[in-house]
C-alpha cells in the first residue's frame, strides 16, 4: 500500500474577514490581500514539512495546484516537485496533478516532468487533472474545450515521453512542427499516471479505459464505492479486472497528541467557510461547457440560487459521520482508517493532514505521528487486506502495456 | 402578426433553423449571443415591410451544434450559404449585438453583396475605450439583465425566467465560448476589412449599453466607407427588445432607400 502526505498549502495569512465581507475568496478576490512576506514564510514552512515528513518515514508527497485563491498557495505544482526532487531522497513525488488543459504547450510540460523524473532519480508519479472551472478562467483557457484539451494534451505528453523524435503533431488543439525534447523520463515506458477526480463520470470512464489508477478526492465512503463500481465495469469491458492497484483515495485526517487538539485542528478542514475552494460564484466553478451536459439542468438552477449545490455543503459533523474527515490520536484514528480500507480497498491512500490555520508546530506533530505511527500501521493493514499498490505489483503503466487483457465477451455469448 | 413559417435546412454537416415572414426586400436579422425569443415586436414590424429571415445561430440554445465551428466568421459563411440556397440576392443585414459581429463579417467577406448593413450594439471590434462585458464571470440572469436599461423591459420579454430559458442561455454561452472565447467577442482583423464594404451602414447604439461600449460603435463608423451613427434613448444593449418602435423607425426607411 502506498500512503502519501497531502496539504493544499493554505495561504493561511489572508484576511478572512475581508473575504467574508466581499462575499468571495476565489478567482476575483483581489490579490491586494496577498501578503508576500507571509507567503515567503509559508512556502518555506511547507517545504520544511515535506523534508521533515520524509525523515519521519512518509513515502510519498501528493502535490497539486490552484490559482487566484487563498485555499491553495501552489500555483505551479512542478516548482515544488522540482525542489523536492533535489532535496528529498526516497519519497515518491506524486503530481495530482498537472492541469493538462491549462498547458498551451504540452511538450514543455513533458520536458518539465521528464526533468523532475531524472532529477528525482525516477520518483515521479505524473497525475493529470482537468483543472477546476476557476483555473480555466484564471488562465484564460476555454472551458468549452476542457475535456478535448485534456485528452489531446495527455496523448501529446505521452508521445513526447515515449516516441522517438523528431515527429510532427497535428492535433485539434495542439500543433507542433517539431516534437523532439532533449529531456525524457528516466522511468520506462513512462512515469506512472494517476488520475484524481471528484464528480465527473467521464473522467472515471476515461481513466479506466487507460488503466490508470483513479484517485477519489475526499469523496464519502459510499460515493467512493460507486466510483469503483463504474471503474470496475469499464475495466471489464476493456478487458482487465480492476483491483486495489487501480484505486486511490484521498481523505482528510488530522492526528495530534490529544483528541481535543486534533478536533480543534480538524475543524480547519472547513476553514474556507465549508467550501473546498473558498467562496465563489457558481459560474466561476462551473463555466459553461466545463461540466458534464447531463448536469446542465441542475447546475443552471444552482447558479441562479434556485437549487442547492449538487455537491452539497455538509457540516463538519456530517463529514465526520460519513467518513470524510478523521481526527484523533494515532491510537483512535488507526481503527477508523482500517474500516475505510476494509470498506473501499484502495492501494493508494492520500492523507490530507493539515489545512487552514493549523500552527506550524501542530502541523509538524501531525506529520510526525502520521509518518511514525499511522502510515506504518496502514501499510501493515494493507498487507493483511491484500491491498497491493502499482509499485509492488509492477502493474502496467498504461493499458497498452498490459499482458493480461482478455477478449471482450461478445453479446451473443 | 401572422405569417411566420419555420424551416430547417441542411447545410453540409449543419442543420440550420430559421423563421421567415413578410414580403418585399429581403432582410436577414441576426440575433444576440443570448439567443432570441421566437416572437419579438421588432421582427413583426420589419416583416410588415420586408421579407424577413431570422436564423437561429447554430448551437445557440440547443444541444445540437456544429462541433467544428471555431469563429463567428464560420457562421457568416454559413449564412452566405443559406442565402445562396434560398436564392436571396441583395439582402439587407440587421445584426443585433453578437449578431452584429456576424453581419459585419458577412459584409466584409462579400463587400458587394448587400443592400444595407444595420449594426445595433454590435460586438466584433475591440472597443477603443472600455471592454465588452464578459459573461464568463457573471450569472445567466445578470448577463441578460445587463442588456436592458429598464428592468421592466427585461421582465416584459423574459418574465420569470424559466429553467428552460436558463438551460438555453447556458447552451448559448457554451457556443459563444466555443467560437469567441479569446479574444473575447471581437476580431482583430475585422476593422481592417470593413473599408471595402459597399453597402451603406446604419450603426445604432442604446444610450445605456452596458454590454458593448459605445466606442466600439464609433470605431465601426470610422472603419466603414459610408456609415451613420444613431443613439436610441432609454435603451440598453438590447435595443430591439427594449425600444423596438424607435429602432424600426430608424431601420425601415434606411432599408427602403434605393
Amino acid at each position: 500500500m502506498h500512503v502519501m502526505y497531502f496539504t493544499e498549502q493554505p495561504m493561511s495569512a489572508y484576511p478572512a474577514d475581508i473575504g467574508l465581507e466581499v462575499g468571495h475568496t476565489a478567482l476575483m478576490f483581489s490579490n491586494k490581500h496577498f501578503d508576500p512576506v507571509a507567503g515567503s514564510r509559508l512556502y518555506n514552512e511547507y517545504l520544511e514539512h515535506y523534508i521533515y515528513a520524509e525523515e519521519m518515514g512518509v513515502e510519498g508527497f501528493m502535490l497539486n495546484e490552484h490559482h487566484n485563491a487563498p485555499f491553495c498557495m501552489q500555483a505551479k505544482a512542478n516548482i515544488f516537485a522540482a525542489i523536492l526532487a533535489a532535496v528529498t531522497k526516497k519519497a515518491k513525488i506524486v503530481m495530482l496533478g498537472n492541469p493538462l488543459p491549462l498547458a498551451e504547450n504540452p511538450v514543455r510540460l513533458a520536458e518539465e516532468l521528464a526533468m523532475i523524473d531524472m532529477i528525482s532519480k525516477g520518483r515521479l508519479v505524473s497525475g493529470f487533472v482537468r483543472g477546476g472551472g476557476q483555473e480555466q478562467l484564471a488562465n484564460g483557457v476555454n472551458p468549452a474545450y476542457n475535456r478535448e484539451r485534456f485528452e489531446e494534451a495527455h496523448d501529446l505528453v505521452v508521445a513526447a515521453w515515449s516516441r522517438q523524435g523528431p515527429f510532427r503533431w497535428e492535433g485539434t488543439h495542439y500543433q507542433h512542427r517539431v516534437v523532439n525534447p532533449w529531456a525524457v523520463p528516466l522511468q520506462k515506458p513512462y512515469p506512472r499516471v494517476w488520475i484524481p477526480g471528484v464528480l465527473s463520470q467521464e473522467t472515471i470512464i476515461w481513466a479506466a479505459k487507460q488503466r490508470y489508477p483513479y484517485i477519489a478526492l475526499n469523496t464519502s465512503i459510499e460515493a467512493t464505492k460507486k466510483i469503483w463500481e463504474l471503474y470496475d465495469k469499464v475495466a471489464l469491458e476493456t478487458g482487465y479486472v480492476a483491483g486495489p492497484e487501480n484505486r486511490g483515495y484521498l481523505q482528510q485526517v488530522h492526528v495530534s497528541d490529544s483528541e481535543e487538539k486534533a478536533e480543534k485542528n480538524a475543524r480547519q478542514f472547513l476553514w474556507m467557510q465549508g467550501e473546498f475552494t473558498g467562496l465563489a460564484h457558481p459560474v466561476w466553478a462551473n463555466p459553461s461547457g466545463y461540466f458534464s451536459p447531463s448536469l446542465r439542468r441542475n447546475f443552471v438552477e444552482f447558479a441562479v440560487g434556485r437549487a442547492e449545490n449538487p455537491r452539497g455543503r455538509p457540516t463538519f459533523e456530517q463529514q465526520v459521520a460519513d467518513g470524510r474527515i478523521f481526527f484523533g490520536t494515532p491510537k483512535t484514528v488507526i481503527p477508523k482508517l482500517r474500516h475505510v480500507l476494509e470498506e473501499t480497498r484502495p492501494s493508494i491512500y492520500g492523507i490530507w493532514g493539515n489545512d487552514g490555520t493549523v500552527s506550524n508546530a501542530d502541523a509538524r506533530t501531525c506529520i510526525r505521528l502520521l509518518g511514525q505511527e499511522v502510515m506504518p500501521a496502514m501499510r501493515e493493514i494493507g498487507k493483511e487486506l491484500g491491498l497491493h499498490d502499482p509499485f509492488e505489483l509492477n502493474s502496467p503503466v498504461h493499458l497498452k502495456y498490459s499482458t493480461d487483457l482478455k477478449a471482450m465477451p461478445q453479446a451473443a455469448e | 402578426m401572422a405569417g411566420w413559417s419555420e424551416h430547417d435546412i441542411d447545410l453540409g454537416e449543419t442543420k440550420l433553423h430559421y423563421r421567415r415572414a413578410g414580403s418585399g426586400r429581403p432582410v436577414l436579422v441576426l440575433h444576440h449571443d443570448i439567443g432570441t425569443p421566437d416572437s419579438l415586436a421588432f421582427y413583426d414590424a420589419l416583416a410588415a415591410k420586408f421579407d424577413v429571415i431570422v436564423p437561429r445561430h447554430p448551437g445557440f440554445g440547443v444541444p445540437e451544434r456544429p462541433p467544428w465551428m471555431r469563429h463567428p466568421r464560420d457562421i457568416a459563411s454559413l449564412y452566405q450559404w443559406l442565402l445562396a440556397e434560398l436564392g436571396v440576392e441583395r439582402a439587407s443585414l440587421v445584426g443585433l449585438g453578437f449578431g452584429g459581429w456576424v453581419a459585419a463579417e458577412m459584409a466584409a467577406l462579400a463587400p458587394r453583396d448587400f443592400h444595407r448593413l444595420v449594426l445595433v450594439g454590435a460586438m466584433g471590434v475591440k472597443p477603443p475605450e472600455g471592454d465588452i462585458l464578459d459573461q464568463a464571470i457573471i450569472s445567466y440572469i445578470d448577463y441578460a439583465r445587463a442588456g436592458f436599461h429598464d428592468q421592466a423591459a427585461f421582465a416584459r420579454v423574459f418574465g420569470d425566467v424559466s429553467t428552460d430559458q436558463l438551460v438555453a442561455w447556458d447552451l448559448c454561452r457554451e457556443m459563444s465560448f466555443r467560437i469567441a472565447w479569446k479574444p473575447y467577442m471581437y476580431s482583430q482583423t475585422l476593422p481592417h476589412l470593413l473599408g471595402g464594404v459597399r453597402a451603406p451602414a446604419l450603426v445604432v447604439w442604446g444610450d445605456d449599453d452596458k454590454v458593448v461600449p459605445r466606442s466600439a460603435g464609433e470605431r465601426y463608423v470610422r472603419s466603414l466607407r459610408e456609415a451613420r451613427f444613431e443613439i436610441v434613448g432609454a435603451a440598453g444593449h438590447c435595443v430591439d427588445m427594449e425600444q423596438p418602435e424607435a429602432l424600426v423607425r430608424l431601420v425601415t426607411p434606411f432599408i427602403e432607400q434605393n
